[in-house]
């Protein structure tokens, strides 16, 4: 017997290029060249700050004192700056996530669909807009003129800028957070405090942690609301509460400006180390992200 | 998120559940309070200004030197450089977020959204230390050639004519482009990506192009989310300081020269306000109010525009 393998008919099911056709693959390579336009900049950021900066950094260059500007650039360092950038940061984490979560759990726990808490969460948003230079001129006129520059003045402003990202990204958390674990926990007659903080909160604590961390590594980078809350000096503070101090921005603002090539190394050296900060503050993001959120958007 | 009133048949919540919830209202009602706070006390270190100058705080004449504290040339900056980032930026990022939503299967957007978080992470100081030691005298010699190019050409001369700077109105324009593209990305990403899937199919299953699918499904669906995504970008540009107050040229002209060094209202008050006493600094204050003005001014217009087109999204 023999098989009979009749071959189909070969039909091209394919649509003839068309104008329509052209079109559509035109603006895809448009949208693919946007993105492509796009990474340049950051890549050729990334690049100048890795080449530049990286010949400069070291230990000791991490550590050492501020050296006078027309110096080489293999004298001395940027130590004052990031002891500054530690201690004023973390003051500003410390005065804005608890409120910030505080404020986050009164919008989702407590306000509901209430007109006040509408208006909190609306003006917070609102609150992320101002430019980061008028909270450094508020911290200016509200703190700064009673009791002098210090670091905790710039972690008020840096405060000021945090607060309301820490707002949205907890609040965001807090509303996936199944409603039936809020129910559970009252059938068995705890009271909301209660099954907000052993309920609510560990169930949202991963992705409450990544907001916090960005909403750090974003202040860490500001300049403007430190310039005239703590005045940029080169001796290093270690007394966050009183008296002038410096932070990595505010140096490399100093050194962008000078026309000495020392001072410029400097700056590519403290601008690698602020990208580093920022990034491992992004990258831990992530980590915990991945690790500990249940209830991932 | 509405939650279930607890516990009816409790006689009394405890103290500590009141305490509780009294804590966080105050926490929330903060923000109010430093809103308010903000406009109050840099008002009233700006009141000698306003009063001073009374409506010559929009003349055009700012020279310290001689007591003349007119702002025009700051607004004018500030508009400008906003205007120039928008141009650049708003393409760019509807561009990619029509991309990662419509092109790009959902796995491979991710690592490109990283990517683009990357981006958003990079200081303001960085961009500006960058800015005005590699990217403007590199892009001083595009200025100068296409200056010379465009010389007594009827309306590109005026724009783009001499005089030339690598640190000029158009430069910082750029730089904040770049500085606003992932903040506009990621707002017009969340409006275009919930597109319902069943509109989109049916686009498909009339045959349309993907071209077609976005213009007659996506852009009429996003198109609020997109707007409002593009003031929230123009608030950023017109607020962004450090950046901008190194790569603009510091020089408070009004022209209609892009490529000519320029100055806005925050670079202003980020170069001069250390130095600054008395009347000048009041009036650097009073710079301050009127971008505070500004920018919750479109703030609020964004975000209202932003939560109108969500409502809508939902269907409801």
């Amino acid at each position: 017997m023999a098989l009979v393998t009749a071959e189909p008919p070969k039909v091209n099911l394919r649509e003839p290029p068309s104008w329509r056709r052209a079109k559509n693959r035109m603006v895809t390579t448009l949208m693919v060249l946007s993105f492509v336009l796009m990474i340049i900049p950051l890549g050729l950021v990334l690049a100048t700050v890795i080449a530049k900066g990286a010949s400069v950094i070291s230990w000791p260059f991490l550590t050492s004192q501020i050296p006078p500007s027309v110096l080489p650039a293999n004298a001395g360092g940027i130590g004052p700056a990031v002891l500054g950038t530690i201690e004023i940061t973390a003051l500003a984490a410390l005065l804005a996530v608890p409120l910030g979560i505080l404020g986050a759990i009164y919008l989702n726990e407590y306000g509901g669909n209430r007109p006040l808490a509408r208006l909190i969460g609306f003006m917070a948003d609102v609150m992320t807009g101002v430019p980061s230079i008028v909270m450094g001129l508020f911290i200016f006129s509200i703190w700064v003129l009673h009791f002098g520059f210090s670091g905790l003045a710039g972690a008020f402003a840096l405060g000021c800028l945090m607060l309301p990202i820490v707002i949205r990204s907890t609040d965001e958390m807090l509303k996936l957070v199944p409603n039936s674990l809020r129910e559970g926990s009252y059938a068995l007659g705890a009271t909301k405090a209660r099954v907000t903080v052993t309920v609510v909160l560990p169930a949202a604590f991963g992705g409450i942690v990544s907001g916090v961390l960005l909403a750090i590594a974003r202040a860490a980078g500001e300049t403007a609301p430190l310039l005239f809350t703590i005045l940029t000096v080169t001796a290093a503070n270690p007394n966050v509460f009183s008296g002038a101090n410096t932070s990595l921005p505010s140096q490399i603002f100093v050194n962008a400006s000078s026309p000495y090539v020392g001072a410029q190394a400097r700056g590519w050296g403290a601008a690698l180390t602020l990208i580093a900060i920022a990034f491992l503050l992004m990258i831990a993001a992530r980590i915990v992200t991945a690790r500990f959120a249940r209830y991932a958007p | 998120m509405t939650s279930v009133t607890p516990s009816v048949l409790a006689e009394r919540r405890p103290l500590g559940d009141r305490g509780f919830q009294i804590l966080a209202l105050a926490a929330g009602l903060v923000v109010l309070v430093i809103l308010v706070l903000i406009a109050v006390s840099t008002t009233q270190q700006a009141s000698s200004w306003f009063a001073t100058e009374g409506t010559s705080v929009f003349s055009s004449s700012w020279n310290p030197a001689a007591h003349q504290y007119g702002a025009l040339a700051f607004i004018y900056g500030t508009a400008i450089t906003a205007v120039i980032a928008i141009v650049l930026a708003v393409p760019v990022s509807v561009g990619v977020a029509l991309l990662l939503t419509q092109v790009v299967p959902y796995r491979w957007a991710r690592p490109l959204v990283y990517v683009i978080d990357l981006l958003a992470v990079v200081p303001s100081v960085v961009w500006g230390l960058w800015g005005i030691l590699v990217f403007a005298p590199w892009i001083q010699g595009v200025y100068s050639s296409v200056g010379s190019g465009l010389q007594g050409v009827p309306v590109l001369g005026s724009l783009f004519g001499p005089p030339t700077s690598g640190a000029s109105f158009f430069t910082a324009g750029i730089i904040l482009a770049f500085m606003i593209t992932p903040i506009v990305t990621s707002l017009s990403r969340e409006v275009t990506a919930t597109v319902p899937a069943i509109d989109r199919e049916g686009a498909y299953a009339l045959g349309a192009t993907r071209l077609e699918m976005i213009r007659g499904v996506v852009l009429p669906h996003s198109q609020g989310g997109i707007v409002g995504a593009v003031l929230l970008g123009l608030g950023r540009a017109m607020g962004e300081t450090i950046a901008a107050a190194l790569v603009i040229g510091s020089s408070a002209t009004i022209t209609s020269h892009l490529f000519a060094p320029g100055y806005n209202m925050p670079a202003v008050i980020a170069n001069e306000f250390g130095e600054a006493t008395g009347l000048f600094r009041s009036a650097l204050m009073g710079l301050g109010v009127l971008l505070f003005i500004f920018t919750i001014i479109i703030n609020v217009l964004a975000r209202t525009i932003v939560a109108r087109s969500a409502r809508r999204g939902r269907g409801a």
